[in-house]
């Protein structure tokens, strides 16, 4: 556990929440200012969380650059940052994102208080992925709320004030239970300790009985199958990201989205391992349901946005199976899936929020051979829809196969009906884009323009990642594992003797199966 | 010398990323001369990594190349490489060479095509990962070609997008390809299971410790993955849509290469096979089932390119027999023949095509054996040699498929003997049709006779329902006098050609490379005895069998030959042996499409408008309703009041904040 020098984690929270406040505080009315001021906040952030990423040690399971701030110390608050390798990447995607939803924003990115939302929003995604203390997690984990509501109602389309209402209630209202149960888990941990502390490094060695360990779990867990979303908890997002002007849509689906595994990942698994085993058949079983559900209502979507917000199920159906299923590959795969799937998905929201800037529609029916106008579009078009689908070479199947393998390990039949995703995924996904892309083109597209150089300049990066990650994932597998690792040997530990329902001892029984030495 | 292995898949790859980048720029048709080069490069390397290989003694003819580590987890090692062994470099061989002379037909074939460029983009990525997919020295290299030439498959049906029919063709092969792909990856997940590795050479080294019956499921498994690919019962309607591609990529991918991929891989696995018998007795019953069917589906049609692609379905059938009853050199031999008769009938329905102005139905063709003797003569040599006449190539390679059929059961050879003489019936129809007797198309008259000369018989009524009607286009492009436009049919340019000579000549000579009752003629036996072992029952048969079999199968062919003129020449219409039932491909494909595609539409819908916004999201919103009228405290700061709401949240974090920094400080 590294202490640099240099505060960077500290400095990835403050920089982009200054810069917000910077914003909303700026006299006057200042379009260029306001722009510079959101560029250099998240620029700075993507440059720092470069470096954090640069200065981040491999072969090293445990958290990093740990920033350790005594705060509220009678309450057992204190500013606990650190990265592992589960955190490190969500944080980069954080900071690779923000600046590209900026950009995609066109003139909003000249609006103050749409730059102080965003810069603030920002704050919070990053300070939730750092955060070690439960208070500074939830209280970054429900900042994130404030300032979505209001891209949503300010900047976002039609029904915005159903989508943002509904969006706000639920979230808000399955966050209470993560209170609540965060306060009940350092109460016990006191009783048994005498120490106060929300530090998760700390609550994760509470010893609780069977039965508190399976309450709390579902405490913690509602707020994150909501905030993901897990099947049947979905319903607001197919009409919060359908609502959200395009910067919303991006951060929800590629950002946010995340908090939910990723809370589930760092807290549910951490904190209640033999919970986790207890309960993971329920969990995978909701996530196959998501993967199938989510695929079979997208392909009969007219809307694409809503379109990707039931695939975007389907995907995070696959992370929350990856992560119970709790062996190497599986919870491996999970992570870097969870990067993989904000990627490619805030680049379906980007290309889909391009039509509309031509077109003025997400219906199916008003888009039709598009392809003929604008090769380059449909190009970029079909290369992120077949990362989404899953095909080799490309960043989707990596996870996907490695939360499959993993699966299957464990849980065989979960991983075949979750396999059965995979073919889903190429209907849904060719359908539309039959319908939007081939065909010849009507009236409404007869002034169809190509992809401008901005535009392709903002997709580049994500392009570039896609490929990158589908070809030569190892730099960021080997940063994820070691953390992986630890965590899967923690839960190991914790759970053991204790045998999953399907009979075979977790992990070991995976690493056993295979027989014949390792290669 | 054989180090220069990655060289065979990346130089295509590498004209693809010029392409890509820049083939507008390079237009037509230098973007195609620089597609062409780029895979008869990849030939040329070919060629010498095979010579490397065959100086080397027979045991030391395998190696694994490895390029990076594309991931690993845990045990889970998956590395980007490449398994060098007689196997993969003869389906390099085979794969470069004959794309080279489809990438030259297509200069000339896409000539006016003003996606011209893109063409070749797609067709040189599709090389590349044909070629990964044979030489992927692992189940997931290999499952990433299958998935490059699938995606490439589906960019190149529906080239011409803008056709609704080219659009969904292209769509329903993925979908079909998919759900064989689900087979490949269950397959995958648990061959890592069962020994711990992916990699072909250590999973085949630790078979051992697997049980029969997993190493059933995964056989199984895999040929699901195959029967996609390569159009097998039941997953095989996909192909005939196929045929909405460009005809060159009919020949490439959906005749010569793409569509072995499974036969390839089923020999590949071969150890697996062999310890799992039963599987392999799956195989070949569905493999010469599915020969029985696409020959008399083929029997049947009317476009030229339909009647091609039953009989391809057909043929992958033979190989899948050859491959469940053990004989992989049959299946490898009959793979390689076909490749070349296939690729020679498809270019040369494509030059008909071309001359015809895109005209497809061979009932309005006829006569054209004068005006493109070229066409005609190498046609005619790859009828003989896919009908099996003797000494044509498939005489030899079909012949080796039914004698080890025999061996391993008579009813298999029975079935496998009688879509013989189908297949040489069926092909000598599409014959007769097209180049023989009169034409049925108006000639142009060399100038200044405006009208031209309808040939006697009358067009060919077109009936809506009937799947075999020629394509719309034709009408659309071809408005002239009574729906006819004078045509002016001739052989094609040199580029076209020149493809169509140097396949007949392999079609005619192809068998030479494994001839039987010499041990010293099966060359390709030997060279391919150190992956798959001797083929099981060819041993054990007498010369005087050999010699029985070969004379029935000639007797066979020149049965299906003579019936064939019998029935076809001259003649136009012979309804009693174009049955609907066989027109309409035994009515499966309508019978998925009524089973499957409505039911599971009608299902996404009831999911779609009644469990998830009557159920799940009604649900949500009750609550919300009940909250609402549940008082009138909780009503004041209900929905309408949610900003602020959002802002008390904003407020009491802010509090609390101020409040933690305060204390922070004190």
């Amino acid at each position: 556990m590294s202490s640099p020098a240099f505060p960077y984690l500290t400095v990835l929270i403050l920089v982009p929440a200054g810069a917000g406040i910077l914003a909303a505080g700026l006299p006057g009315r200042s379009r260029l200012a306001t722009k510079a001021i959101g560029w250099a906040g998240s620029l700075a952030t993507l440059g720092f969380s470069i470096a954090m990423a640069v200065q981040f040690a491999t072969r090293h399971g445990g958290f990093q650059m740990v920033s350790n701030h005594p705060w509220a110390s009678s309450l057992g608050i204190s500013w606990t940052l650190g990265v592992d390798g589960i955190s490190l990447f969500l944080v980069l995607m954080t900071a690779i994102l923000f600046p590209i939803a900026l950009a995609a924003s066109g003139e909003r990115a000249g609006e103050r208080s749409f730059v102080a939302w965003m810069m603030v929003l920002e704050a919070g995604c990053v300070g939730s992925f750092l955060s070690l203390d439960l208070i500074m997690f939830f209280l970054f984990f429900e900042l994130t709320l404030v300032p979505v509501y209001f891209l949503m109602t300010g900047w976002g389309h039609e029904r915005r004030g159903y989508a943002a209402t509904k969006f706000f209630l639920y979230t808000l209202g399955a966050s209470a239970f993560l209170l609540v149960g965060m306060l009940a888990l350092v109460a016990i941990h006191a009783g048994q300790t005498g120490v106060t502390t929300f530090d998760i490094r700390a609550l994760a060695h509470t010893r609780l009985s069977s039965a508190t360990a399976i309450v709390l779990f579902l405490a913690f867990t509602a707020a994150f199958a909501v905030k993901a979303p897990i099947f049947p908890f979905h319903t607001w997002s197919p009409d919060a990201y359908r609502e959200s002007p395009v910067a919303g849509s991006v951060v929800l689906a590629g950002v946010m989205a995340k908090l939910g595994t990723y809370g589930i990942i760092r807290f549910d698994l951490e904190l209640f391992p033999r919970a986790v085993v207890d309960l993971a058949p329920v969990l995978i079983t909701l996530g196959v349901i998501g993967i199938i559900y989510g695929g079979i209502v997208a392909a009969v979507q007219k809307d694409l946005k809503r379109l990707v917000a039931y695939s975007s199920l389907a995907h995070l159906g696959f992370i929350v199976v990856g992560a119970f299923a709790l062996t190497g590959p599986a919870l491996s795969g999970a992570v870097i899936q969870m990067v993989n799937h904000g990627i490619y998905t805030a680049a379906l929201f980007l290309l889909i929020a391009m039509i509309y800037k031509r077109i003025g529609s997400f219906s199916t029916r008003d888009l039709s051979g598009i392809q003929h106008k604008a090769p380059v579009l449909a190009g970029i078009f079909t290369l992120t829809m077949l990362a989404s689908i899953g095909v080799p070479g490309l960043n989707g199947f990596v996870g996907e196969f490695l939360i499959l393998t993993g699966t299957w390990l464990t849980h065989r039949w979960w991983a075949v009906a979750a396999t059965a995703g995979v073919v889903i995924a190429a209907i849904y996904l060719l359908w539309a884009y039959q319908q939007v892309f081939h065909g010849k083109p009507t009236a409404a597209e007869a002034n169809f323009t190509e992809i401008t150089w901005r535009e392709g300049l903002f997709m580049a990066p994500l392009v570039a990642v896609i490929v990158f990650l589908g070809v030569y994932p190892g730099p960021v597998l080997s940063r994820i594992t070691p953390s992986v690792d630890r965590l899967v040997t923690h839960i190991e530990q914790v759970a053991h003797p204790r045998i999953p329902p399907n009979g075979r001892p977790i992990y070991t029984a995976a690493k056993r199966t295979g027989s014949g030495g390792a290669k | 010398m054989i180090h220069a292995v990655f060289l065979i898949p990346l130089l295509p790859l590498v004209g693809f990323a010029v392409l890509a980048a820049f083939g507008r720029k390079l237009g037509n048709p230098l973007a195609g001369w620089i597609a062409t080069g780029a895979v008869a490069a990849s030939f040329i390397v070919t060629a010498i990594v095979f010579a490397g290989l065959f100086q080397l003694a027979p045991g030391h003819r395998s190696f694994t190349q490895t390029w990076w580590n594309w991931f690993s987890v845990d045990r889970l090692h998956v590395t980007a490489g490449a398994l060098v062994d007689p196997l993969s470099m003869t389906m390099a061989a085979f794969v470069t060479g004959v794309s080279t002379l489809i990438h030259l037909y297509s200069i000339g074939y896409m000539e006016h095509d003003p996606q011209f460029p893109k063409f070749f983009v797609y067709l040189n990525l599709f090389v590349a990962s044909m070629l990964l997919l044979v030489l992927g020295s692992n189940l997931v290299m290999t499952f990433l070609g299958w998935e490059g030439v699938g995606v490439c498959s589906y960019f190149l049906i529906a080239f011409w997008f803008d056709r609704p029919s080219a659009a969904s063709a292209g769509k329903k092969a993925m979908i079909f390809n998919r759900i064989g792909d689900a087979g490949f990856l269950l397959a995958m997940f648990l061959t890592f299971e069962r020994t711990g590795s992916l990699q072909y050479v250590t999973v085949f080294h630790r078979l051992g410790h697997v049980g029969v019956p997993s190493l059933t499921a995964i056989a199984l498994l895999l040929f699901l993955g195959a029967a996609g690919k390569s159009a097998q019962l039941p997953l095989y309607p996909w192909l005939a849509d196929a045929m909405e591609g460009p005809t060159p990529v009919s020949a490439l991918i959906h005749a010569a290469t793409m569509v072995t991929a499974g036969v390839y891989l089923m020999t590949r696995i071969n150890p697996i096979l062999h310890r799992a018998p039963d599987a392999a007795h799956v195989v070949a019953i569905i493999g010469v089932l599915t020969a029985f069917l696409g020959a008399t589906i083929a029997c049947a049609q009317t476009d030229i390119k339909k009647i091609l692609a039953y009989s391809t379905i057909s043929q992958l059938g033979y190989m899948f027999l050859a491959v469940g009853v053990g004989a992989y050199v049959a299946a490898i031999f009959l793979m390689l023949t076909h490749a070349f008769y296939k690729a020679l009938l498809f270019l040369g329905a494509g030059s008909v095509i071309h001359a015809m102005n895109d005209e497809q139905n061979t009932k309005t063709m006829g006569g054209l054996r004068k005006l493109m003797p070229i066409t005609a003569v190498t046609f005619l040599i790859a009828w003989f040699s896919i009908g099996g006449v003797p000494p044509f190539s498939g005489f030899w390679s079909k012949g080796e498929v039914l004698l080890n059929a025999y061996g391993y059961s008579t009813w298999l050879y029975a079935l496998g003997a009688l879509t013989a003489l189908l297949t040489a019936y069926y092909l000598g129809r599409c014959y007769l049709l097209t180049f023989s007797g009169q034409a049925r198309w108006v000639e142009a008259r060399p100038a200044g006779d405006g009208h031209g000369v309808v040939g006697s018989a009358p067009p060919v009524e077109s009936d809506t329902s009937n799947p075999n009607t020629p394509t719309e286009r034709v009408v659309a492009h071809h408005g002239g006098a009574g729906g006819q436009e004078p045509l002016h049919p001739h052989d094609p340019s040199w580029v076209m050609s020149l493809p169509l000579v140097v396949l007949a000549v392999a079609s005619v000579f192809g068998g030479l490379i494994d001839l039987p009752f010499h041990p010293n003629f099966v060359f390709l036996e030997r060279w391919l005895s150190p992956v798959v072992g001797a083929s099981l029952f060819n041993g054990h048969f007498s010369v005087a069998t050999e010699w029985t079999f070969a004379l029935v199968d000639a007797a066979i062919a020149l049965i299906g030959v003579g019936l064939a003129f019998a029935l076809w020449r001259g003649a136009v219409d012979r309804p009693a042996v174009e049955p609907t039932f066989l027109q309409r491909a035994w009515y499966i494909d309508w019978g998925y499409d009524r089973l499957l595609a409505r039911t599971s539409t009608l299902f996404a819908g009831f999911l779609a408008t009644v469990v998830e916004s009557k159920v799940i999201d009604g649900a949500v919103n009750g609550v919300g309703t009940l909250f609402r009228s549940g008082g009138g405290v909780l009503r004041r700061v209900q929905t309408g009041y949610v900003r602020n709401y959002a802002l008390g949240v904003m407020a009491g974090l802010v509090v609390l904040l101020a409040y933690l920094v305060s204390r922070a400080f004190t």
